[in-house]
C-alpha cells in the first residue's frame, strides 16, 4: 500500500487536490499566532483595512444610488424618467426635486441593502431584455407598478414620508380638498400616501381593476 | 391730361404707403398691450388656477359646470381617468365630490350604460378649470332671471 499513501505535492495530483492543499495551508497560517507582526500592528492594520473596505463598499453602493446610474439603462431613461420630467417631483416652484432613489430605495441602511439585493432581479431583467422595447415595457407596466404600490403600502409609504411628514403638514396652506382629505384619511391612519397618490411621478398603467379607479 | 391723373394717382399711392407704415409703427393699447403692431408682445405671466373648490352658479341651465379646483397633472387617457377617481358614482362616498351627471351615462340613443359613456369620457372637453384673471373684455351677459326681471319689473313671474 505504499504506492497510494501520499502523492508527492505538486507532482501529478488532480487540481482539486492541489486547491485543497493550498487552502489547508492558508488555514494553518490563519489559526497560528503571528510570529512576525506585533499585536498592535495587526489591530491597527485591521482597523484601517476595515475603514477602507467599509467606506469603499458604501461608496460603491451609493454610486448605484444616483439618477445618473438609474438612467444609464435605456429602459429607465426612455420610459419612466421621461414620465418623471413632466411632474412636480422634477420641476416645481421652489426647485427642490426628488431623484429616483429618493422614492425607490429606502434610506435606512438595512432596508437599503435588502432592496439592493432585491434589485439583482432587475439586473437579470436588464441582461435578458425583459422590457427592452417600449411595447414590452407597456405590457408589463401594470405588473411593475403593482410591485411598487405593494412595497409602499407595506412600509406605510416610507419613502414619501422621508420628505412629507404628517407632523409638518400645514393644512391651512393646502387647498381645501387636500386639507379635508388629509384630515379624514391620513391623520386618522385609515390610508397611507400611496393609496390615493398613484401616478404622481409616472404615467399610469391600465387602471381597470385597481381599487379606487375606473 | 391722362399723365397728370396717373401722376396724381401714383402720388396718392405713395402717400398711402407712407401713412400705413407710420400706422404700423404706431402703438395700440388694446388686448395686446402697448406694443407696435409689427412686433411681438411679450407673453403675459401665467396666473394660478382657481383652487377655491367653491361651487359656482351656472349662467344658464345646461352650462357645463366649471371645475373649481386645479387639475394640473391629471391624466385622462386610455389607461386611467383621474377625474373619475373622485367623481365616479362609486367613489363619491369617500371623496365627497359631486357625482358625474346621470346624463353622462347615456349613449347617444338615450340608452343608459353601466358607466360613463365613452363620448363623455374626456371631461375637459366641456368642464374647464378657471384661471384667476381680470377679464380683458367687459362681459355684458345677463342670465335669464335678470332679463325677465328687467323686461317685466312689476309682474310676478
Amino acid at each position: 500500500m505504499s504506492t497510494t499513501a501520499q502523492s508527492p505535492p505538486g507532482a501529478s495530483a488532480p487540481w482539486w487536490r492541489r486547491l485543497y492543499d493550498f487552502l489547508w495551508e492558508i488555514w494553518g497560517i490563519i489559526r497560528r499566532p503571528s510570529t512576525v507582526f506585533s499585536l498592535g500592528t495587526l489591530v491597527l492594520a485591521g482597523f484601517v483595512a476595515g475603514v477602507v473596505f467599509w467606506g469603499g463598499f458604501n461608496t460603491a453602493m451609493e454610486l448605484t444610488n444616483r439618477e445618473v446610474f438609474c438612467t444609464g439603462c435605456h429602459e429607465m431613461r426612455d420610459n419612466v424618467f421621461e414620465d418623471l420630467k413632466r411632474t412636480v417631483h422634477y420641476s416645481n416652484r421652489s426647485g427642490v426635486r426628488a431623484t429616483c432613489p429618493d422614492c425607490h430605495v429606502p434610506h435606512e441602511w438595512t432596508d437599503k441593502i435588502a432592496r439592493k439585493m432585491q434589485a439583482s432581479k432587475e439586473v437579470w431583467g436588464h441582461l435578458f431584455g425583459h422590457i427592452d422595447t417600449r411595447e414590452k415595457f407597456v405590457d408589463r407596466r401594470l405588473e411593475l407598478a403593482l410591485h411598487e404600490w405593494a412595497r409602499m403600502k407595506a412600509n406605510d409609504s416610507l419613502e414619501c414620508r422621508n420628505c412629507h411628514t404628517a407632523q409638518s403638514m400645514d393644512l391651512s396652506k393646502q387647498g381645501p380638498r387636500s386639507a379635508e382629505a388629509h384630515e379624514r384619511y391620513l391623520f386618522t391612519g385609515q390610508k397611507t400616501c400611496i393609496d390615493c397618490h398613484k401616478g404622481i411621478a409616472h404615467s399610469l398603467p391600465d387602471m381597470r381593476g385597481v381599487p379606487g379607479w375606473q | 391730361m391722362m399723365s397728370r391723373i396717373i401722376r396724381m394717382l401714383l402720388a396718392a399711392l405713395a402717400a398711402g404707403a407712407i401713412a400705413s407704415t407710420a400706422l404700423l409703427a404706431e402703438t395700440f393699447s388694446g388686448l395686446r398691450g402697448p406694443v407696435p403692431l409689427d412686433q411681438i408682445a411679450p407673453a403675459p405671466r401665467m396666473t394660478p388656477l382657481d383652487n377655491s373648490t367653491e361651487k359656482r352658479v351656472r349662467n344658464y341651465p345646461d352650462q357645463p359646470p366649471i371645475i373649481p379646483h386645479t387639475t394640473e397633472g391629471y391624466e385622462i387617457d386610455l389607461n386611467s381617468n383621474k377625474c373619475l377617481s373622485c367623481h365616479a358614482r362609486s367613489r363619491t362616498g369617500e371623496s365627497r365630490a359631486p357625482m358625474v351627471s346621470i346624463t353622462h351615462f347615456m349613449d347617444r340613443d338615450g340608452q343608459f350604460l353601466a358607466t360613463i359613456s365613452p363620448r363623455r369620457y374626456f371631461c375637459e372637453q366641456c368642464h374647464v378649470p378657471q384661471h384667476v384673471v381680470n377679464a380683458p373684455v367687459p362681459n355684458t351677459f345677463m342670465d335669464i332671471d335678470t332679463v325677465l326681471e328687467r323686461s317685466v319689473p312689476e309682474k310676478r313671474r
